[in-house]
């Protein structure tokens, strides 16, 4: 191998090919093809049941692939997952530490299954508690603290092995926005000090932190990319038309062809059109007699994904 | 196997136990209730007692007396002895329930109109002494025709004498202490570490467990060391209750008494794995304890004497582990026998334990799917 060779390997985290889970007759995840740099913050972006967690299950070994092939961090997956299992955290989307153990003694915890001696236990739960601001509930049952606390310790429990790979399942759905900013400093702060996160969302402002992003649907990989790239794609794509009376201006454009979604917004209508198409022209046409005023808007995110996830569902009414 | 690994989950266990108020209770109040509530008698018709038979006169006439005794189905010979020391060992063993020991002096004493016969009984069990009872009833002189309703009339100082051994007051909480160390044991284990598991799989604590590098091996032996703990203390308190409440007594070792709780606890444990592997919620892992508990409340030989079952029953039975146990701690406690003479019983167990803990073990898995 050389060394150019070895450089890529060593730049990615993650490698998936043709990956697949079907449970029953659901073909939950559908051929996802992945590539997780290194030290980045990846996004998972995909609504529900889109197959994120699905996928994520089996990145690290908890589910077995019903069908293709996975290396993290070198190692080939599920052969390899006992290897694996003290380099990574996990966590679930679900708190699923020990409500019924205070934050303390739930550190304790995972330390002593992480295998850590004793003293060196004692110093990380130390370091950890202070980092993670609860010096002063210690003592506090997991269980009675609130959404944003406890993902914090979630957080903190899932970083105490210092993994080299952070596994995020829809971490922060449950908390609060001023939470949820709190949490991804930390996140940012871990993937400074280099570990690789992948995290899975269906919140916008979210995916829009992330160095780069994937989005699934229905099981499948429809996009990948930085948001910035993936914005781009859309360049001329979403117009914003104002009207007097939105929702009768949305009734006339939404059913015109190389229309793929309308939606309102305040006094205003958000409007992204297919690719190549000459919509843009056939919504001024219909509108023609009213006030309404069309204008090109730069795209978002929620435009990446409503485009992402439109073609898809059209591809799916055309074959049934 | 990590003991670091090990202990964590012990200690997680027990910080867990701590707060959980309703098992903490039920690890007390279970015992102290089925004690003061089984402490009372109950006696039941029984057939088919084993027994052993020394008929040292070996006349027609004995020959006789012995099939009348067993044509009333109350006994089986399993046994036959040459002295009544013979009897004794098999009794105290036991192998059988009843000894019917004719002295070689059966004609002189027929004759002379004194007792011609003992019937041996295991008083341990107050129904197989009720049942042996009725042994005597036979009347000796076998010449007569059916004289069944005349005997039944024989004075109790006829000419067989009925001897309950170990059990000399004809007490039922003699023979209900030791066996409801069992019938706690069995109901308060298995339904313990049945939940434990399932309830951290329902709460999602498992999906996290799995993520890390516990092996499974440490994950089943963590969580069900301290429950073997728990075990010990109820065991302890039956027993100490068991002799100051009704006076119980423990006439062979206490450290065999141990080594049997030990040997069922570990059983159960191992049983109640068995069914988190299989139970999807608390509510079917209670369901499949329930499924165990009854047949082992009710074909153990804690409730219905083992003897007078169908053998389809008695089948079901031997893979209990409630019925070795109980075979086991009566003897002990009761008959003062020892772990050694009662090995059987002892290698039952064992099997039963090597059997559920490895198909648990290999039962679970770390995955997810």
């Amino acid at each position: 191998m050389n060394a150019a060779a070895q450089d890529a390997d060593d730049a990615c985290a993650i490698r998936a090919r043709g990956l697949s889970k079907r449970f029953g007759q659901l073909q939950a995840v559908d051929h996802v093809d992945l590539d997780v740099p290194a030290q980045h913050v990846y996004g998972f972006l995909g609504p529900n049941g889109s197959g994120k967690s699905t996928t994520i299950r089996m990145l690290c070994g908890l589910l077995t692939p019903s069908e293709g092939e996975i290396e993290v961090l070198g190692l080939k997956i599920p052969e390899q997952a006992d290897a694996l299992r003290s380099k990574i955290g996990y966590m679930t989307q679900r708190f699923s530490l020990f409500e019924d153990l205070s934050v303390r003694e739930n550190l304790e915890f995972l330390a002593a299954i992480h295998d850590f001696p004793r003293q060196r236990a004692r110093e990380r739960v130390d370091e950890l508690i202070e980092e993670y601001d609860f010096a002063d509930r210690q003592k506090q049952l997991a269980g009675t603290m609130s959404g944003g606390q406890k993902q914090r310790l979630a957080l903190a429990g899932a970083v105490i092995n210092k993994p080299e790979l952070l596994f995020l399942d829809e971490p922060t759905s449950a908390v609060d926005p001023e939470s949820r900013r709190d949490f991804w400093e930390k996140l940012f702060e871990l993937a400074d000090a280099g570990t690789t996160i992948l995290v899975s969302t269906h919140l916008m402002d979210e995916a829009e932190r992330c160095h780069r992003l994937a989005i699934l649907d229905h099981g499948k990989l429809v996009a990948d990319g930085t948001p910035g790239e993936l914005e781009q794609q859309l360049e001329g794509r979403t117009l914003l038309v104002h009207a007097r009376d939105p929702r009768r201006a949305q009734q006339r454009i939404s059913s015109l062809e190389g229309v793929l979604s309308v939606a309102q917004v305040g006094n205003a209508l958000r409007v992204l059109i297919g690719q190549g198409s000459d919509a843009a022209d056939r919504i001024r046409e219909a509108l023609a007699g009213s006030d309404a005023q069309v204008e090109s808007v730069d795209p978002n995110l929620e435009d990446v994904f409503v485009s992402a996830t439109a073609s898809g569902a059209q591809t799916r009414k055309h074959a049934a | 196997m990590k003991a670091r690994r090990l202990g964590a989950i012990m200690l997680k266990e027990l910080r867990q136990l701590r707060r959980d108020r309703v098992t903490l209770a039920m690890i007390v109040m279970v015992p102290v209730m089925q004690l003061i509530l089984f402490g009372y008698a109950i006696n039941f018709n029984l057939r088919g007692l084993d027994a052993g038979v020394a008929d040292q006169a070996n006349t027609s006439a004995s020959r006789a007396l012995v099939m009348d005794m067993l044509a009333t189905d109350v006994v089986k010979p399993v046994l036959t002895a040459q002295t009544p020391q013979q009897l004794m060992d098999a009794l105290r063993r036991g192998r059988i329930n009843v000894g019917i020991s004719i002295p070689p002096d059966f004609e002189q004493r027929r004759a002379g109109g004194r007792p011609v016969a003992q019937i041996l009984v295991d008083g341990s069990d107050t129904s197989v002494l009720g049942a042996a009872s009725q042994l005597a009833q036979v009347p000796v002189d076998s010449s007569a025709p059916d004289t069944r309703a005349p005997a039944r009339s024989t004075p109790a100082s006829g000419p067989i004498s009925v001897v309950g051994f170990y059990n000399p007051q004809r007490r039922t909480a003699v023979n209900v202490v030791p066996g409801l160390i069992g019938i706690i044991l069995t109901m308060t284990m298995v339904m313990f570490t049945a939940i434990a598991i399932v309830r951290e799989r329902e709460r999602g604590n498992m999906e996290l467990l799995i993520a890390t590098p516990l092996t499974s091996g440490e994950l089943m032996i963590g969580k069900v060391l301290p429950y073997a703990g728990i075990g010990l203390i109820q065991t302890t308190l039956v027993l100490l209750l068991g002799v100051w409440l009704f006076d119980v007594p423990i006439r062979g070792s206490l450290f065999e008494v141990y080594v049997a709780a030990v040997l069922l606890i570990v059983a159960n444990l191992a049983l109640g794995l068995l069914i988190s592997t299989r139970a999807q919620s608390q509510f079917q892992s209670m369901q499949l304890t329930m499924f165990i508990f009854l047949p082992s409340i009710l074909l153990s030989g804690f409730v219905f004497p083992f003897a007078g079952m169908p053998w389809v029953a008695q089948w079901i039975a031997e893979a209990l582990p409630l019925t070795h146990f109980l075979r086991l701690i009566r003897g002990v406690m009761l008959r003062g026998a020892g772990l050694s003479e009662m090995w059987v019983e002892v290698a039952a167990l064992t099997a039963f334990i090597v059997v559920a803990m490895g198909v648990a073990i290999a039962r679970f898995r770390k995955r997810l799917d």
